[in-house]
């Protein structure tokens, strides 16, 4: 069965407090959808990191949810300045985050490896210059 | 015990207490959302000392029971209306966060 279901969302990248609507919107769905609430935290808190990210290097950008029979996949597409080295910024601490940032208690170099911690599969696709692109996967 | 309960003990102020009734599951402290979105676990008491609108944006991700500001931190009336909405309890101490965490500690 390829029953699906999906769910685009615009992430502002101007309004810097607004981040994270996307990820209440889709924790609200999934749990209308019936899902665990281990899986809908896992999912939700994957998505604010990527959403936070989005609103602080790129801009902001679109994030699309599709519910499988199987699993729940989160593709996160950006045109920001794209990730020189993925690796290194898959690091615990690891940040460019401005001060500003900072300063809100984010930008900690935490964002990438909670996203890796609470998906099963995460897949980075980055270009220099024309932006980034990341697929997420919780199995359910 | 509830969030109400620990509210009425340790003399909390309640900012903005939507959910009183909602069970408390152990407690974790932090400033860095990342850091506390990575590691809070589902409805604890979060102590920090920060107050911006993604606080509540991450206690509502996270499940938090409620979170409890620390060090009598200022907070925005836009802030605690959204928490209100989004049936995130708020709290707020005078004490520093050590010591407010040993009083939570003492008390769930």
């Amino acid at each position: 069965m390829s029953d699906k279901l999906e769910f685009t969302f615009e992430v502002n990248g101007d309004n810097f407090t607004s981040a994270g609507e996307a990820s209440v919107a889709t924790k609200k769905n999934l749990r209308m959808l019936g899902f665990s609430p281990d899986i809908i935290r896992r999912v939700a808190i994957a998505m604010y990191e990527g959403e936070i990210n989005m609103v602080i290097h790129a801009g902001g950008g679109t994030a699309k949810v599709t519910v499988y029979d199987d699993k729940i996949e989160i593709v996160l597409s950006d045109n920001g300045p794209g990730i020189a080295d993925v690796s290194l910024a898959m690091k615990e601490g690891f940040s460019t985050a401005p001060e500003n940032i900072r300063s809100l208690g984010f930008g900690a170099g935490m964002g990438l490896p909670n996203m890796k911690k609470n998906t099963d599969t995460m897949k980075i696709e980055s270009v220099l210059g024309k932006g980034t692109t990341i697929t997420m996967t919780v199995n359910t | 015990m509830n969030v109400k309960e620990l509210t009425d003990k340790l003399g909390l102020e309640a900012l903005a207490l939507p959910c009183p009734d909602k069970e408390i599951d152990g407690a974790y402290a932090g400033d860095l959302l990342s850091w506390v979105m990575g590691r809070a676990t589902e409805n604890c008491v979060w102590a920090t000392i920060m107050t911006n609108m993604n606080v509540v944006a991450v206690a509502s991700l996270v499940g938090a029971a409620c979170v409890v500001i620390c060090e009598g931190s200022e907070i925005g009336d836009d802030v605690i209306a959204t928490a209100q909405s989004k049936d995130v309890n708020v709290l707020r101490s005078p004490l520093p966060m050590y010591e407010m965490c040993v009083e939570i500690s003492r008390s769930i």
